[in-house]
């Protein structure tokens, strides 16, 4: 099932299959390896869920949730 | 390279932000060392000196980055620094407790340079949580010599070096290639690195109850209160010492320069000295522990958290979570603050922080807040005020730049990525706080630099009495203000250091020759006729008048640009004057 991963609750799982976000953010995501195919989870979020915490490829990145809400991801 | 000179090994350090790059690099050149502006650019570089077995080398610590084809100014430089270092080494810095992801710049360097060593760093941690690098086989698979330390315990510099230096002496290798370095490190990563056991639970619990919606912003607030408080009674006691020390050295200068004639004895030590050690005594106490305390939360990993938990407010005045951080470090200085802006990427949010950061008291003006809280409001207490203070601050910096950024920034471009690294146990070090100590002291000889001169006019000025009659033609526009002529010529003199604006008030309204001890304070004030009102209004024009001289310096330099940092001056300086007008209003109408 596909989802955006502003959805992603802490403690999934989801494999990233598209990445809409602006130009910039998408270079810097990849920079960080993250790109389409890489694994993700959503550790916690912050109290209001505006951040959320994505860990992948032993890294942990703060994101908002309307640039998560610009990426797929497979559960 | 000439026979005569000793011949120095060129060695460039690079790597992603936040795997220890400057600890390795203090660790491994210790106080040989300089920083300065990258040529063109204005992004600080620091060089320094190492030697092995007789052989020296020169290393320069480039600024972090996360890959070669960046776009901010720090990375450019990064990048262009490896595109042109055909004589020297490139040692990649990486993380051994996330060799993965930094691994990805390390395989975009091996691509372009044919000198490369590896170094996995933090190993004490990566082994402490269970990470079992295979040195060897990632040597083999990535075709360069790979070293693993720890540069907070000083393991493994000495191979370090000794790899970089075979690297040199050897023939250049071949290029390799890495067409897809995101999948490349991937499978490296999974041949190379095991776990011996799990991540301990305790990180994921206390990382949960950090940031969790009943406790994060609770323990947040008690954090911040507990530094301020801790630096604000715990500067008193060494501010004093140094007080009592600079008085026995102005006792000894003076009967050095008794021969001399007095207006020279006048000029150095009542004008030049005592302004200079009036600006230490009060500035250096409360940076010595601001500091320390900022870099224990940072080296803990908690100052991410903070920013992570307070994106949300200040996303909402246009800024961002790491804004948050700034201001807080603009507590202890508002040029460290200042400085510190260089961590948010967005350009337009940067110039946001850069612009609001003096709008947070640095502890230079928590002294003035202090005396005149006690004074006038005596019920209150010191922490009370200082708090309220910081409250408003912190309040007007967050409304000012939701406006700048809803007008004139509102076209400039903005993302919000930040790195969470893991929660460790502390390890500061003798490196970490010297190179606290080492900033600190920066700052300081910065501030005295501007304190010497301004100390030596304000003398001149007392001396030929002209002080008076400046502060009689500034009266109308203190009274308009709320305060009066004496306070806004303290407010002038006082811009080498806020830190100077009592002195000043007790020289002028006591008439002294030099600057007057605020212990006395409290009966000078109240006989020259001053009001609650007015303290209010002097308390809310120290929150929000130009920044000192030193942070306008820092501004210069940060933003490059003229236009910007007046911009800076202007922006507190026309909030101030608008509250202080409002409020001399008020009271006029409603405190009789």
């Amino acid at each position: 099932m596909e989802i955006t991963l502003d959805q992603l609750r802490p403690g999934m799982d989801a494999s990233v299959v598209r990445i809409d976000t602006k130009e910039v953010l998408r270079r810097r995501l990849k920079d960080f390896g993250f790109v389409p195919g890489t694994l993700v989870r959503c550790c916690y979020r912050s109290p209001r869920a505006d951040v959320s915490a994505i860990s992948f490829r032993g890294s942990v990145l703060a994101l908002r949730r309307r640039d998560l809400a610009r990426i797929t991801g497979r559960l | 390279m000439e026979s005569t000179q000793i011949q120095k090994y060129p060695i460039y350090l690079v790597g992603n932000p936040n795997v220890g790059k400057s600890t390795l690099f203090n660790a491994l050149t210790g106080m040989r060392q300089h920083t300065g502006n990258w040529p063109g650019k204005t992004v600080t570089v620091a060089v320094g000196e190492a030697q092995w077995e007789g052989k020296r080398f020169e290393i320069t610590d480039l600024p972090g980055t996360y890959s070669l084809s960046g776009f901010s100014p720090d990375e450019q430089v990064a990048a262009q620094a490896i595109s042109e270092c055909s004589d020297g080494c490139v040692v990649v810095v990486c993380d051994g407790t996330c060799l993965e992801r930094t691994l990805i710049l390390a395989l975009q360097v091996i691509e372009c340079c044919r000198r490369v060593v590896v170094c996995v760093n933090l190993m004490d941690e990566a082994v402490h949580r269970g990470f079992s690098i295979d040195s060897k086989a990632l040597s083999e698979t990535l075709g360069v010599p790979v070293v693993l330390t720890a540069a907070g315990r000083e393991e493994g510099l000495i191979e370090l070096l000794g790899a970089a230096c075979s690297v040199m002496e050897q023939p250049p290798m071949e290029n390799r290639h890495f067409p897809n370095p995101i999948a490349a490190a991937e499978e490296i990563t999974a041949k190379c690195v095991s776990r011996t056991h799990p991540e301990e639970p305790w990180r994921l619990v206390l990382d949960k109850i950090l940031v969790s919606r009943r406790y994060g912003v609770p323990i947040l607030l008690a954090i911040l209160f507990l530094v301020v408080f801790l630096t604000v009674t715990g500067a008193n006691y060494p501010s004093q010492a140094m007080a009592w020390l600079f008085d026995w050295g102005y006792e000894l200068l003076n009967a050095l320069l008794e021969t001399s004639p007095p207006w020279l004895r006048g000029l150095l030590l009542n004008g030049i000295y005592q302004t200079c050690t009036t600006v230490l005594s009060v500035m250096l106490p409360p940076m010595l522990i601001f500091f320390p305390l900022f870099t224990f939360l940072e080296d803990v990993g908690y100052l991410p958290r903070m920013a992570f938990l307070l994106d949300r407010p200040m996303c909402r005045c246009g800024g961002c979570g790491k804004q948050a951080l700034t201001l807080c470090m603009g507590l202890g200085c508002n040029a460290v603050g200042v400085m510190g802006c260089r961590i948010i990427d967005s350009p337009r949010e940067r110039l946001t922080a850069i612009l609001t950061n003096a709008f947070v008291p640095c502890n230079g003006r928590f002294p003035t807040l202090i005396l005149l809280g006690s004074i006038f409001f005596p019920g209150a207490g010191s922490a009370l005020v200082v708090a309220a203070c910081i409250l408003a601050g912190v309040l007007v910096a967050m409304g000012t730049s939701g406006v700048l950024t809803k007008t004139v920034l509102r076209n400039q471009d903005s993302t919000f990525l930040m790195e969470l690294p893991p929660l460790r146990r502390p390890r500061l070090g003798k490196i970490l706080l010297r190179s606290v100590l080492d900033r600190v002291l920066s700052i300081a000889l910065r501030t005295l630099k501007v304190a010497a001169p301004v100390g030596a006019l304000l003398w001149i000025l007392g001396d030929l009495g002209v002080l008076q009659s400046i502060s009689d033609l500034l009266h109308p526009l203190g009274l308009i203000l709320g305060m009066n002529g004496v306070i806004l010529l303290a407010f002038f003199f006082a811009l080498p250091a806020n830190e100077l604006l009592m002195p000043v008030i007790v020289m002028v309204l006591s008439g002294a020759g030099s600057l007057g001890d605020t212990a006395c304070a409290a009966d000078l004030l109240l006989q020259n006729g001053w009001s609650w009102q007015m303290a209010v209004c002097t308390m809310v024009f120290t929150l929000f008048h130009w920044p000192c001289a030193t942070t306008l310096m820092t501004i210069r330099s940060e933003t490059g640009s003229n236009a910007k940092t007046a911009a800076a001056a202007a922006l507190p300086t026309a909030v101030g004057c608008i509250l202080c007008a409002m409020l001399h209003w008020f009271f006029g109408k409603f405190c009789g």
